[in-house]
């Protein structure tokens, strides 16, 4: 016990340096991209009651959540683990605009397990979240920005993932399923087992053109040319299905043109499919086996908190996008001072810093000099005056 | 980006069963896995490769993307949980079935019941449906003999002939589920080599339903 005092527990991670500053600075330049696109910067609390958090979201966040009871009230608190449910609340309940509302975040969350496989539970969650318009224009934005955000953080080539949640629900009800029979349904289409769907379909006898419908949903997948063959698989299963599809076709339209994008269509992807309204969206990177970055379409999640708002937005974990990212090496930059507080010396390091050079002073008997601590210049009394001079390697 | 694919098969039984599947698919390994120490197996397809690791981490392998896809049976999938992976396709092989079983003509007995097996999550499912409370205790071999030695009242394990039991003086009781073997493909392959993946899937598709009617 005594020799593992510095063990983490499984899953918290820390950035050292470089890391750290490249995280640092990527969350900057991604401030600045968020604000060049008019989305304004909230800061939600670490820490709120437990109901709050859990609005309009599936169990899985109820698991995902460490909770704690607060000793002021008794009410039991949860530290958030995922920031969504958060911006949804200050959209609803505090800013409560008449005009669209763009908003952006970013923050570590915690999670009592990892949400995928071996994954970290202390995400650096940054997202952007469009409420206030319910058409396919905001999601297209979103989808835009969420592409624009990867490939500022420095993942160029990437694959996004489209599906409409309103598919799977509009033939559910369309076809009169019994909810236990949805549920299963639903189960088996997100792991697309085929021979799992066919048993179901064929204790259930549905009438047609359901049973063939819901025979073949898990196969449509693929590049653009799925949403033709779905037109003609889904005609006549009703408005909302043929809205979802019309959606769909109109964001395919729209980020065609993206660079270093491919774009695939799985009409049976049903992530989030409680939470989720419209458009789902997924990154996915070759480096990597799962989603990187996800959004969509989560409408009326405001209600609770007494404002039904169309609401639309993705989110991604920084740490897992920048861990794909080839770590930068630091510039070797900077100025080594020697030790003594003169006033002339105190003076020119102030003068130095102020026009934004790195100035490290030098400490009495201390090991290492300009090189060793990372500097490229050494302050030298040239002429009776302070003056860097350039280190010889 | 790189559409090469990684295929994560078990020694054994898999291995041979799934051969004659992946030749009709046109992917013959350059090795034997049973003859060889290789672990990554080369096949006549450079980009195509076979990585032969333990049946029950075939799942974890395929759901990180270490492989794109995998064959497994049905028993490790329910074990694993299959939420994290795409199983597209029953190759019906390795087929055998989940059971409860228990010593020759010994009455259930009162109370909680000790169940012996290497499935935890099935068996607790399994019983949790029924609506009794069981004592589960996991083995990770030979499970006949916990009945026998009084560690366990029943067993719950996967039976073939049923050979095994009856040399034990067990039997099988109660058919929990059907197990064959799965495909199971990553999510993220599906997506980014959709092309490649599903062709294969449905070259797979084409060669099980040929084998289908014997």
């Amino acid at each position: 016990m005594e020799n593992d005092r510095w063990l983490l527990p499984e899953g918290i991670e820390e950035l050292l340096p470089p890391r750290a500053a490249q995280l640092e600075a990527t969350l900057r330049r991604l401030l600045d991209q968020f604000n060049s696109w008019g989305y304004e910067l909230v800061m939600p609390p670490f820490i709120e009651y437990l109901e709050s958090l859990l609005i309009g979201t599936s169990n899985d966040l109820d698991l995902h959540t460490f909770k704690l009871t607060d000793q002021l009230t008794g009410r039991l608190m949860g530290v958030r683990s995922d920031m969504t449910p958060q911006v949804a609340r200050i959209d609803a309940h505090l800013l409560k605009r008449e005009e669209p509302t763009r908003l952006c975040y970013m923050g570590t969350t915690l999670n009592t397990v990892p949400k995928t496989h071996g994954g970290s539970r202390t995400p650096m969650q940054v997202g952007a979240e469009l409420y206030g318009h319910a058409g396919v224009e905001s999601d297209i934005e979103v989808l835009r920005l969420m592409v624009a955000t990867l490939q500022l953080a420095g993942l160029n080539r990437i694959t996004l993932d489209l599906g409409h949640v309103g598919i799977f629900r509009g033939l559910a009800a369309a076809a009169g399923l019994s909810p236990q029979l949805e549920a299963e349904l639903f189960e088996a289409l997100q792991r697309k087992s085929k021979p799992d769907i066919a048993e179901l379909l064929a204790d259930a006898a549905l009438a047609e053109p359901y049973d063939s419908i819901f025979a073949r949903l898990a196969e449509l997948h693929g590049d653009e040319s799925v949403l033709e063959s779905a037109a003609t698989l889904l005609a006549g299963a009703g408005e909302a299905v043929a809205g979802a599809l019309e959606n769909l076709r109109q964001i395919a339209v729209a980020i065609r043109g993206i660079e270093g994008l491919e774009v695939h269509f799985d009409l049976a992807e049903l992530r989030g499919y409680h939470y989720h309204s419209g458009v789902v969206f997924s990154a996915f990177v070759a480096e990597e086996g799962q989603a990187i970055a996800q959004g969509g379409r989560y409408d009326d999640i405001g209600r609770v908190f007494g404002r039904a708002r169309p609401a639309t937005g993705f989110s991604t974990d920084l740490r897992k996008v920048l861990s794909l990212v080839a770590a930068t090496t630091p510039e070797v930059r900077g100025i080594f001072v020697p030790c003594g507080d003169e006033a002339a010396l105190v003076c020119a390091m102030q003068t130095l810093r102020q026009a934004g050079e790195r100035v490290i002073q030098a400490l009495p008997g201390q090991v290492g000099g300009a090189s060793e601590m990372g500097c490229d210049r050494e302050l030298q009394r040239l002429n009776g005056t302070w003056q860097p001079v350039t280190v010889n390697k | 980006m790189s559409k090469s694919l990684t295929i994560a098969l078990s020694k054994g039984r898999i291995f041979k069963e799934t051969l004659p599947l992946l030749a009709h698919a046109g992917i013959v390994p350059r090795d034997d896995p049973e003859t060889s120490r290789k672990l990554i197996l080369d096949t006549n397809i450079d980009d195509v490769k076979l990585v032969i690791i333990r049946a029950s981490d075939v799942p974890t392998y395929v759901e990180y993307g270490a492989a794109d896809i995998g064959v497994a049976g049905k028993d490790v999938l329910l074990e694993h949980g299959g939420e994290g992976l795409y199983e597209p396709l029953d190759l019906n092989i390795a087929r055998c079935r989940l059971m409860v079983a228990g010593p020759v003509g010994q009455p259930e007995p009162a109370g909680r019941m000790k169940i012996a097996t290497k499935f935890v999550n099935s068996t607790r499912r399994y019983y949790a449906g029924l609506g009794k409370q069981v004592e589960i205790i996991k083995l990770y071999g030979s499970m006949e003999l916990a009945p026998l030695v009084g560690l366990a009242d029943r067993i719950v394990d996967l039976v073939d002939t049923g050979n095994t039991l009856r040399a034990n003086g067990l039997e099988p009781l109660e058919h929990i589920v059907d197990v064959s073997s799965r495909l199971v493909v990553n999510k993220a392959s599906m997506k980014m080599k959709h092309v490649r993946v599903k062709a294969f899937i449905a070259q797979i598709a084409e060669a099980v339903a040929q084998r289908q009617p014997r």
